[in-house]
């Protein structure tokens, strides 16, 4: 699986766990020394500051459009990464547009992860007629071709950003629904899921309080992964004109605007294609990182 | 067998029921759409109320979906608003030069996934089969707009060796359309392989700890007649499932690809359609993707079959 085998194969296998707080610190620890995982963490902690302190840090207000900026449009002194057709400047731009796409992809993934995770429960949990009834319609949204689905929905509803969290949550869901099945099939024959039944818990208490947490593992490796696909889909729909509705700055809508001049301005794309694809590697990078390190144990 | 294609039968009929529905419904619920955007913004009220009702669109949705249902039977898709010919006149043209950059790309893609995945995976942790890791987690991460802007300002803008558009007419700077398609197949196949490629790597990586592949070795059995009579076979079980998936992908999802080239694929028609709300279009392309896809799908589960004699029923 990794860049590391060689080297995880060596490690000898960790002693037994002796309180949370110990536990946490070696799931730290361990995370610290796992190259992939690390380079991710430290990608997206950049683009994560880079939003928070957007305001702060941006040198310009990012639709400010200095028309005379156009005479010499390629990076400078007084714009870092030059300015774009509108004599905007690229880095304001990009240092706000993280900001949309690390509220936009969290929080579709998010919602995803919440009606995936309560759906793939009760179809794991109580089976029959309830499991097939999720998986087929499961089936059906997953069959059917997304970036299409988004066209068909955006068009009809309009773009928002609120349209493309609901439509990414709604694709998204069947994925993790299917992946939280498989896991409750599997644990809800264990001892202490029995052990809560004798107990009289509800079947609400048991998918949530005993099920789920035991399936985090596999879920915050895919919640990474969806992260960085989100941010492609995001991208994406900028790119095509049915993202997030002009002027705010938007990475997809950035490159949409500016392609045609490539020929003469190539810089203007060139730069939120790099901001763009720099954080979905860093957000796959933090998924294997994390993939590896919970094979291990 | 009979039972395999009936339940996929059954599967799709109620798939594509499904979408049509759905899709109509949720287009043609507000009846009003379709004729106020044939009679433009400046139409008075009557006026719009007169062209539903001649062209029956005030009856119940139930009953128009029935009737358009009847008239998908019969070869009538209706009319595209946005082109101005019949829907079948231009679809099935676009879906053909899809198709044609969908098989060049797939061509590709499959050898290649196959070449590298089954080499980086056969020894696990060597230098080789990091170089593919790393190779495959980039092309993967880097959306297809953005490979399509680093590619274009290489070849493009620098060298100025390739065609930054892909129309398929003879264009005026005189590139043959061989040279125009390097561009976008090349977008294609990077992006789709890091994908295929890792796939068929894990499971390579897992078939090569078996203890038959162990026993192949030590009985004296050369290494490469390991790899191909043994290892090769039982790691594509898994794969050949996604690989069918991707003409999925490469159908419906080069949207972005054509839109970057100009090319005039099935992907650009279906967003030319949605921003012009061009309903009929709309309707008629879900269904031909939706049908691609079903149909992929059990081409995948036939070709899992023909892999893996345990399944068959």
């Amino acid at each position: 699986m990794t860049l590391q085998t060689t080297i995880d194969r060596v490690v000898p296998a960790s002693p037994p766990r002796r309180g949370a707080v110990r536990g946490m610190l070696r799931q730290i620890a361990r995370i610290t020394e796992n190259v992939p995982a690390m380079v991710g963490f430290a990608i997206v902690a950049f683009w994560v500051l880079a939003a928070l302190f957007a305001p702060v840090i941006a040198p310009f207000p990012p639709n400010a459009n200095n028309m005379s900026a156009l005479a010499y449009p390629y990076p400078s002194t007084t714009y870092w990464l030059g300015t774009d057709h509108l004599g905007r400047d690229i880095l304001s731009r990009i240092l706000w547009g993280a900001r949309t796409v690390l509220t936009v992809a969290p929080i579709a993934v998010l919602g995803a992860a919440a009606i995936g995770s309560l759906l793939g429960l009760m179809a794991g949990y109580y089976r029959g007629w309830i499991d097939g009834l999720i998986s087929r319609v499961g089936d059906i949204i997953l069959s059917f071709p997304v970036i299409i689905l988004y066209m068909i929905i955006l068009a009809k509803f309009g773009s928002s950003g609120l349209n493309i969290i609901v439509v990414i949550a709604v694709t998204k869901a069947p994925i993790i629904a299917r992946i939280v099945r498989g896991i409750t099939l599997e644990l809800r024959e264990r001892d202490y899921v029995m052990a809560a039944k004798m107990r009289g818990e509800s079947a609400l208490y048991i998918m949530f309080c005993e099920i789920l947490p035991n399936a985090r593992g596999p879920l915050i490796v895919d919640f990474c992964l969806r992260l960085g696909y989100t941010t492609i889909i995001i991208g994406v729909l900028g790119f095509l004109g049915i993202g997030l509705p002009p002027p705010d700055p938007d990475w997809g809508g950035m490159v949409k605007d500016t392609y045609g001049m490539m020929l003469v301005w190539p810089h203007m794309s060139l730069f939120p294609c790099a901001a763009v694809s720099s954080l979905v590697i860093g957000f796959n990078l933090l998924a294997i990182g994390l993939r590896e390190i919970s094979l291990r144990d | 067998m009979l039972k395999f294609f009936g339940k996929h039968a059954l599967f799709m009929v109620v798939t594509l029921a499904a979408v049509s529905f759905l899709v109509f419904a949720m287009n043609e619920f507000s009846p009003g759409d379709v004729a106020r955007k044939e009679l433009g913004a400046y139409a008075t009220q009557e006026q719009v109320e007169l062209l539903n009702k001649r062209l029956g669109l005030d009856r119940p949705v139930a009953v128009r979906y029935v009737e358009y249902i009847g008239k998908l039977m019969t070869g009538d898709l209706g009319y595209s608003q946005r082109y101005k010919v019949p829907v079948s006149g231009i679809i099935f043209d676009r879906l053909k030069n899809t198709a044609f950059l969908a098989a060049i790309s797939f061509a590709l893609i499959v050898p290649l996934s196959m070449l590298l995945g089954v080499a980086a995976g056969m020894r696990e942790g060597s230098l080789f089969d990091r170089g593919i890791t790393i190779f495959a987690t980039l092309a993967a991460s880097v959306p297809e707009f953005a490979m399509g802007v680093f590619l274009a300002s290489i070849f493009v803008v620098w060298l100025k060796v390739l065609p930054g558009t892909a129309t398929l007419l003879p264009d005026a700077a005189g590139w043959s359309i061989p040279a125009q398609l390097v561009l976008p197949v090349a977008v294609i196949v990077l992006y789709d392989m890091g994908y295929v490629v890792s796939m068929i790597r894990a499971s390579m990586v897992e078939v090569m700890q078996r203890p038959y592949i162990r026993t192949a070795v030590l009985k004296g059995m050369s290494f490469p007649r390991v790899i191909l009579r043994h290892a090769v076979r039982n790691a594509m079980i898994n794969p050949v499932t996604v690989i069918m998936l991707q003409i999925n992908y490469l159908i419906a999802g080069v949207v972005v690809v054509e839109t970057v080239f100009a090319y005039p694929g099935f992907g650009r028609m279906m967003l030319e359609a949605a921003l012009f709300k061009d309903i009929a279009l709309i309707e008629a392309g879900a269904l031909v993707a939706v049908f691609v896809c079903v149909s992929t799908q059990i081409l995948g589960d036939l070709a899992y079959m023909a892999l893996d004699p345990r399944i068959r029923a």
